[in-house]
């Protein structure tokens, strides 16, 4: 068993489909149907990775997403029929890692799933400096000055691309290939909301960052530790 | 100079726009200046008429009164002691001028008398001529003495006499003769100075004069209000007019009165209401139908996803299917893919037309987005046959770009010029000046007619309808570059010449809201037919299969 999948789609057919489609690929589906009853599901099957459509009947997909957030750093992906830019960024900021536009192909999810549950095997021990920030990667932790900041594992991960390399500036694409998986160029504006709310927890004054800086026209790079 | 003359000319410019412009100052001006005609006119009429009554008036008094004074002078001579005679006259004759020009006048000297000989009198001891201010014997015109000497009755004239004072003075002569018994015939005329009647009509002029001003700047004045009355509501109308057709259709005119103009602006704000309405109707309309558009791309979404995964599972599945079932599990897979495309292009013109496109721009380099394109279009380009060919600057080409909205631009464009190619090399050329960044995308296949050129870009036109779409585009593809060319403020134009390929051309603004004033790539390519013969060092040009002679 690769992990636990809570698919949250008031759409049966695509519900089941998307059932049929991870069981094939391993994993262990559990469905559900609409927004109230998703976090009760959550909290009794402790799934590994979240699968929610954005509109659903009841809750709204952003509130589950929040409620689930407020809860657990666990994986959250989005499945959404609207590619506008603020549907999707509202998506982002209300917590979700990442997203898929409606009409996908299976094996784009199954990558998107597989990029957000590689992370489970065990890093070497290796400490990192990044600002005045600390990072334990095998302890999966981030302090300053002694204080635990909580990231979700992908804010942890974006933080520690960029730490490892300070040296580098990296651009959206690169940051999207090595923290998001992608392959191919994707939407950019994935990096812009997750630096943003990363740097919301581990900025000083999230206007001025010194962790995360900003490279005008090219990207981002770690701020001198 | 030169800058006195263009201070000159442009400020002549500027009243000729003003001029034309304003309805008010050409009614101000029109109508000072034919009053100011008409009042000239008429006030020269009515000096004359006065001038003359004077004048006739002063005559006819003058005529009495040198009469009056002919008749004393001869009867004083009449009654002289004839035996003392020439001497007595000696001192007859001063006394007499001086007496007749003080008679019946003002003391002033308003008259002056002047006695003269006749032509006739031959004799030395006669008396000489005597006048009453000096000896100016000059002051009597001869002709009219000739004519006082050839009819022997009173004649007169207008003259003009210099006084003492130096100041030339107009004057009624009057002459008549007088027979001094023993000597003969003297002439004795009556100067009347006009200063009079001149300082009268001096003053009469003087108050038309100011009169006719005060009567212009009065017309004057009176127009402007006038005109005001009427051309206010006519500006206000107009400047409402303005605000309407930039779209605040909620504005109206301030309905005064009864008059004209009140219905003016009634019908006028009939009119903006029923545009209003319709506008409204028609908004209403496209909202909706943008709407359902929308609704049901988007609503296709989630059952075109459920289908996808099946279609997927059996496809991946179709090695254990008969052939019949095998092909048809291939055949969903690929309509899917183009089903998707369609939908997804169908999306973003609907984003479109909703104007609910937002622009994420950064400075970016296009040249780096260029490469991406052309890396990621190698395996297309290799499977046509055709070379991909980049021509890009030393140093960057930076631009204030959304670089996903260009980068699909760019991939429409190459993939276009990939499909309809014929396997000849795609040129994608980039350039910048100070302004602009450009993107040409050069082909050499069978070529646009140039009445094409513009057709290209509308929505699911086909060059061709008997041709074959073998990379599966939506005919949508150049629509939506072609917004996201205007979402940047940016051009895209097509060229084309059939049998000589086309050439596709972006030109981006450096910085956002910077209207494009060129484009730093010619829109005709510089290895074009046409173009070609024009080029250094090359004589002649082979004619052969269009494209051959490319290198």
């Amino acid at each position: 068993m690769k992990g636990r999948v809570l698919i949250v789609d008031d759409d049966t057919a695509l519900a089941e489909m998307l059932g049929i489609v991870l069981r094939g690929e391993g994993y262990e589906p559990v469905l559900c149907a609409n927004g109230e009853r998703a976090l009760p599901l959550f909290r009794e099957h402790k799934p590994d990775l979240v699968l929610l459509d954005l509109m659903l009947p009841g809750m709204d997909g952003i509130d589950v997403c929040r409620a689930i957030r407020a809860e657990s750093g666990v994986p959250i992906v989005m499945l959404t029929a609207k590619t506008d830019t603020v549907d999707v960024v509202v998506g982002l900021e209300s917590g979700a890692d990442d997203y898929v536009v409606k009409p996908f192909k299976p094996k784009e999810l199954v990558a998107r799933i597989r990029a957000r549950l590689r992370r489970s095997e065990e890093p070497a021990p290796e400490l990192l400096e990044i600002g005045d920030l600390t990072i334990d990667v095998a302890g999966h932790s981030v302090r300053r000055d002694g204080t635990p900041i909580s990231l979700t594992p992908l804010e942890f991960d974006l933080l520690v691309a960029l730490a490892r390399k300070p040296w580098q500036v990296f651009t959206r694409e690169v940051l999207l290939e090595q923290v998001w998986g992608y392959r191919h160029a994707a939407d950019t504006r994935l990096v812009n909301v997750h630096v943003q709310r990363l740097r919301s927890k581990v900025e000083r004054d999230p206007e001025r960052p010194e962790v995360v800086v900003t490279v005008r026209g090219v990207g981002y790079k770690a701020g001198p530790a | 100079m030169p800058r006195v003359q263009r201070a000159v000319r442009r400020s002549w410019r500027r009243s000729v726009a003003l001029w034309r412009r304003s309805l008010q100052l050409r009614v101000v001006t029109t109508t000072t200046v034919f009053s100011l005609v008409a009042i000239l006119v008429l006030g020269n009429s009515l000096i004359t008429r006065v001038r003359d009554g004077l004048l006739d008036a002063k005559v006819t008094a003058s005529l009495v009164e040198a009469s009056t004074g002919s008749r004393t002078a001869q009867e004083a001579f009449d009654s002289a002691d004839r035996s003392e005679a020439p001497a007595v006259y000696d001192t007859l004759v001063p006394d007499l001028v001086r007496t007749l020009s003080r008679a019946g006048g003002e003391p002033d000297g308003s008259k002056d008398v002047v006695l003269l000989r006749g032509p006739d009198v031959d004799d030395p001891q006669a008396p000489l001529g005597r006048s009453s201010f000096g000896a100016d014997v000059d002051a009597v015109p001869n002709a009219l003495r000739a004519q006082v000497q050839t009819e022997g009755v009173q004649q007169w004239t207008y003259s003009k006499v210099l006084r003492n004072s130096g100041k030339t003075v107009p004057v009624v002569v009057v002459g008549s003769p007088v027979l001094v018994p023993q000597i003969g015939t003297y002439e004795l005329y009556f100067l009347f100075p006009l200063n009079k009647e001149e300082d009268t009509l001096g003053l009469v002029r003087g108050a038309l004069l100011l009169a006719a001003f005060g009567l212009v700047v009065l017309v004057g004045g009176i127009a402007w209000l006038v005109t005001r009355q009427v051309v206010t509501p006519v500006r206000m109308a107009a400047r409402i007019a303005e605000r309407l057709s930039a779209g605040r259709l909620e504005e109206r005119m301030r309905v005064r009165g009864e008059d004209d103009l009140a219905r003016l602006a009634a019908s006028f704000n009939r009119m903006a209401s029923s545009l209003q309405q319709q506008i409204r109707q028609l908004e209403d309309l496209s909202r909706v139908q943008r709407r359902f558009v929308s609704d049901v791309s988007h609503e296709l979404r989630t059952p075109l996803t459920t289908v996808r995964m099946a279609a997927d599972v059996l496809h991946e599945a179709r090695a254990g299917f008969d052939p019949a079932v095998q092909r048809s599990a291939e055949i969903l897979q690929t309509q899917l893919d183009r089903f998707e495309s369609l939908l997804a292009d169908l999306l973003e013109i609907s984003r479109y037309d909703a104007g609910a496109a937002h622009l994420d721009a950064e400075p970016t380099d296009v040249v780096g987005i260029v490469r991406h394109v052309i890396d990621a279009m190698e395996t297309l380009a290799d499977a046509r046959g055709s070379e991909l060919v980049l021509v890009i600057p030393r140093t960057p080409c930076v631009a204030e770009v959304d670089s996903r909205r260009i980068e699909r631009i760019l991939r429409n464009l190459v993939v276009n010029a990939i499909e309809h190619g014929d396997g000849r090399p795609v040129t994608v050329l980039v350039a910048s000046d100070d302004d602009a960044v450009a993107v040409a995308v050069r082909d050499r296949g069978a070529g646009l007619a140039p009445t094409d050129v513009t057709m290209v870009f509308n929505r699911f036109w086909r060059a061709d309808p008997a041709r074959a779409r073998t990379t599966g585009g939506t005919g949508l593809g150049l629509s939506i570059a072609l917004e996201d060319a205007h979402l940047h403020d940016g051009w895209l134009q097509a060229w084309g010449a059939v049998g000589d390929g086309s050439q596709f051309r972006l030109t981006l603004p450096r910085r956002r809201g910077v209207e494009l004033q060129g484009s730093p790539i010619p829109l005709e390519p510089r290895d074009s037919a046409r173009r070609r013969p024009l080029k250094v060092g090359e004589p002649y040009r082979t004619v052969g299969a269009p494209g051959a002679a490319d290198g």
